[in-house]
């Protein structure tokens, strides 16, 4: 098949971001072609900064050199400016007259700085500051003058005084503003900066505004520029004040480059936001062959100067480049960090203040802290934060997935590592830690080598550097650990990925919502038509997807999707749990933690007759036969269903075990028959599948004997009948199970937790714990399902009770003739 | 000289699984088949420590580990990156419906 055409003008990070993007997804669909008006490959343009202020050197910014692209086929045409397009022809044409025809055309034209129109801005020596030659510029001026002069003191302005400064130039940065970085700032923080900047050797004039640019002649002696016209030599205010002036750099804001687009014919807007005009697809509006990215775009009436908005673009307009077809974008939340060394500033969010919004404040002026958290309904809408910038990432990411802070709002000035206390989940200092401290306790990384990945490799993204350093791919309980590292290596340039939208793993780019929503409305029953549907980039996924969409099938369309034992894991395929040594341990139910002598006296038979080596009681009181040969357990189990025995499931994403204690049965405290309850609970939810494991308890009375209080659903018996629990978690991080509510009766107990646990096993992704799930949605979301909506909680418990029936106990199902075979090894003689 | 000996029936291997093969000496063996039918065989130890691979997902012409989640190539038994090791292969064939392998 021939390959279409598709030309991208514009060789900068968002443009080839979005290429990197494309390839791989469809790596063979299109013949490439980039033009870039500057002489070099793509580069980091946010690291231009450091490089100003001499901490890196220009080959470390590079992301993609020229080797790249010849590797990839690509062709690349640098140096070369495109005026025009024909968008009749199908053609865009550079300034040397090379021309390059295109099925499809990607704009990523990026910006340009602002120079206000005072007179003398076209000064030799007069600035803007964007890309590698304005940098060698100002580093070039550096060796030779004394007095330079920034306008604007916003971020980057701020980083061009302070790189120029590092450079041996005095330094004065003009503000039109009352203070500094207006626009990420409020007023305090800017005052602490400032003072910072100040006590360095920066000097400001605020509230000033430039009248003019005067030539060197005009003012302190005549120095000259280098072609022999007359170099700025000072500026002067409408005050009358004149400043010295060798050098000026304008950071006045930018303007997106559209005029290329909009001579084409392309709707540009018209009034206050200007830019090349895109839908969520990020095809222009005018023309659905010709899609934008970048800073050239103005989407929904905005336009973004920041890079991870740029890369969020990327992704979404690769996907349609591809022809997936799938995924939207939606806009983006920002957030800034200064890039000057020795100095945190973070900001995020609208901090503005306004009706209805609450600010929390921890100001220590002496110690050169200030953090202002602004909430709006209990959900954090902006932060600001001087001196002690940690927890930005962790403000950010509760802002992005609109989480709820009511609970943890008295704590939450004191930042991430105050919540548990355990200190595991990223809940300590990633800046602070030495290299050699252990982020990954599964798979044994430390930071230092994460650290070097990140760098090493160019890695952007928490997904990246699970694959490159096996860092929170196990257990995860250090992911928010890896993403604090991820964003303090990264700085502005780290995509906080809000977690509805993380792909489910490196097959696809959907989130488990996006497949799980998929297999509900087009009604797919098999992975194979999931894969097909959604366009899976492996023939048939891998061992993080196929588990979680056999789920999905499962809990979406019981009875009519087909299980897919090879889509399971090993324990869910065997009905046992696997050891290190290989063999597997059997665990018998005990419906509520309840046996009898003859159970025992089968399963102390079982034990010998197949040399059990360990035999110990479980966490959740059942027996456990540790120790035994796969090709064993079909007989083992034979033998405990003659004596009446099921499965445990102790091995399962599935219900678990119902803890009870001794109840109103025997116990003289006991309010509720618990024993009575728990085995109840336990029959009604036999053989349920659900995203992660799932632990019940029942007590009979407050003193909580079969501590409910860290099950997934708890119930508690009170002389008027249960206090329901849902959300506990006695594994990695111990979670107090939360109130739900409060019922009278055995069938209301079954029919809320019923509903609750359907809830979740409709809704939660795959490995969500409850607790997880319940961060994630809220518990008022669950209150309004299950609670408050009378006729919603009977058809959930009706949809878990159809699921459910027809259970059969998999220890016999797994003796049919074909499922036999997988525990029966094949044997050949010498 | 060729030591090739018949093992059991395609159909004996689930699709997208394994066998296990028990030899006299030298340990167990992993018969894996695909979704496209083809075969392949590792001794069935994990190069990070034993795990039986055999008892592992199998996806495209890889399987993972059951036990801590380490990949390997089923054509030369090299671990994926980021991990490092080797798992050794034997020759298998498929013919008439039956698998064969060198032992």
């Amino acid at each position: 098949m021939k390959k279409m055409k598709l030309v991208l003008v514009g060789n900068g990070m968002a443009g080839v971001r979005t290429i990197e993007e494309l390839l791989k997804l469809a790596p063979d669909l299109y013949d490439i072609t980039v033009f870039g008006a500057e002489p070099h490959g793509n580069y980091n343009r946010i690291l231009l900064s450091p490089v100003l202020a001499g901490e890196m050197t220009l080959p470390e910014i590079m992301l993609n050199d020229l080797d790249w692209y010849r590797d990839k086929g690509i062709t690349l045409h640098i140096g070369r400016k495109v005026v025009k397009i024909d968008r009749v022809r199908r053609t865009v044409i550079a300034g040397d007259g090379t021309e390059a025809d295109y099925d499809r055309l990607l704009l990523a034209t990026g910006s340009t700085p602002f120079i206000p129109p005072i007179p003398g801005n076209e000064l030799p020596g007069v600035l803007g500051y964007r890309d590698i030659a304005d940098t060698e510029a100002m580093i070039e001026a550096a060796g030779k003058y004394r007095h330079a002069v920034v306008i604007g003191a916003g971020l980057l302005g701020l980083e061009a005084a302070n790189g120029l400064m590092l450079r041996g130039m005095d330094v004065t940065v003009v503000h039109l503003g009352e203070w500094i970085m207006e626009r990420q700032l409020d007023k305090v923080a800017a005052d602490m900066l400032q003072a910072t900047l100040e006590a360095k050797g920066m000097k400001f004039l605020l509230a000033r505004q430039t009248e003019a640019l005067l030539p060197a002649r005009n003012a302190h002696g005549g120095m000259k520029g280098d072609d022999g016209a007359e170099r700025v030599g000072a500026v002067r205010f409408k005050d009358g004040m004149e400043i010295p002036a060798d050098l000026v750099v304008v950071a006045a804001g930018i303007r997106p480059n559209y005029a290329l687009a909009e001579a084409a014919g392309l709707y540009c807007g018209s009034g206050r936001v200007r830019g090349i005009h895109v839908s969520d697809t990020l095809q222009t509006v005018t023309d659905p062959r010709i899609y934008a990215v970048g800073e050239c775009v103005a989407h929904r009436g905005v336009a973004y100067g920041l890079v991870a908005p740029l890369f969020e673009q990327g992704k979404v307009c690769a996907n349609h480049l591809a022809n997936f077809g799938i995924g939207r974008y939606e806009g983006s939340v920002t957030s800034t960090k200064l890039k000057v060394t020795g100095i945190d500033v973070f900001s995020a969010g609208d901090f503005g203040g306004g009706p209805g919004t609450e600010d929390i404040v921890l100001h220590d002026r002496q110690g050169g802290v200030y953090k202002r958290v602004v909430l709006k309904d209990d959900r954090i809408v902006g932060s600001v934060l001087y001196g002690d910038t940690a927890d930005g990432a962790w403000y950010f990411q509760l802002m992005k997935d609109r989480q709820s802070v009511a609970e943890i709002r008295d704590h939450l000035m004191f930042g991430q590592n105050k919540l548990g206390d355990v200190g595991h989940k990223g809940e300590s200092r990633a800046a602070s830690m030495p290299d050699t401290a252990e982020v990954c306790g599964c798979n044994g990384v430390c930071k230092g080598t994460i650290v070097k990945a990140i760098k090493e490799q160019g890695l952007f993204t928490l997904d990246e550097v699970k694959k490159h350093t096996k860092a929170a791919s196990s257990c995860g309980s250090c992911t928010g650990l890896v993403e604090q590292i991820l964003a303090s290596t990264v700085g502005g340039a780290y995509q906080a990925v809000s977690a509805s939208d993380k792909p489910v793993c490196g097959c696809t780019e959907h989130s488990h919502k996006v497949v799980r929503d998929a297999i509900f409305k087009h009604h797919l029953t098999s992975k194979e038509a999931v894969f097909e549907t959604l366009g899976w980039r492996t023939p048939n996924g891998c061992d993080k997807c196929r588990p979680a969409v056999n789920y999905y099938l499962i809990s979406s369309w019981p009875h009519e999707a087909r299980d897919d034992p090879q889509s399971r894991f090993i324990n869910e395929r065997a009905h046992a749990n696997i050891q290190k040594d290989g063999t597997y341990s059997v665990v018998p139910r005990m419906w509520g933690g309840l046996t009898t002598p003859a159970e025992l006296r089968a399963i102390a038979d079982a034990a010998e007759k197949y040399k059990v080596p360990t035999v110990k009681v479980t966490g959740g009181q059942r027996i456990d036969l540790l120790g035994i040969r796969k090709e064993d357990l079909p007989y083992i189990w034979a033998d405990l269903n003659a004596a009446g025995m099921v499965s445990g499931h102790a091995y399962g994403k599935s219900i678990r075990t119902v803890k009870t204690c001794v109840g109103a049965e025997h116990c003289r405290f006991g309010t509720q028959l618990a024993m009575d309850m728990g085995v109840k609970l336990e029959k009604m939810l036999f053989d349920m599948y659900a995203p992660h494991k799932v632990k019940l308890a029942v007590s009979g009375c407050p003193r909580n004997c079969a501590e409910a209080g860290i099950k997934d659903v708890g119930v508690i018996g009170v002389d008027s009948g249960y206090e329901l629990y849902v959300g506990g978690n006695g594994g990695i991080k111990t979670e107090v199970a939360q109130f739900l509510c409060k019922v009278t009766t055995d069938e209301e107990v079954m029919e809320y937790a019923g509903a609750f646990l359907q809830l979740y096993r409709e809704e939660g992704w795959y490995l969500e714990r409850t607790v997880h799930w319940l961060a994630r949605v809220g518990l008022d979301y669950v209150r309004a399902r299950v609670v408050d909506d009378a006729e919603n909680r009977r058809r959930l418990h009706a949809r878990l009770l159809d699921a459910l029936k027809n259970a059969r106990d998999p220890w016999e199902t797994s003796r049919e003739a074909q499922a036999v075979k997988q525990f029966i090894p094949i044997k050949i003689e010498a | 000289m060729s030591n090739w000996k018949r093992i059991c029936p395609l159909d004996d291997i689930p699709r997208l699984g394994a066998r296990v093969v028990q030899r006299p000496a030298g340990g167990d063996i992993a018969l894996f088949r695909n979704a496209e039918d083809e075969v392949f065989a590792l001794h069935d130890k994990c190069a990070h420590k034993g795990g039986p691979l055999s008892q592992g997902i199998v996806h495209g012409r890889k399987v993972t580990c059951p036990l801590h989640g380490w990949s390997f190539d089923l054509q030369n038994g090299q671990a994926l990156a980021p991990d490092v090791g080797t798992c050794a292969t034997l020759a298998v064939k498929v013919e008439d419906g039956e698998v064969w392998l060198v032992v």
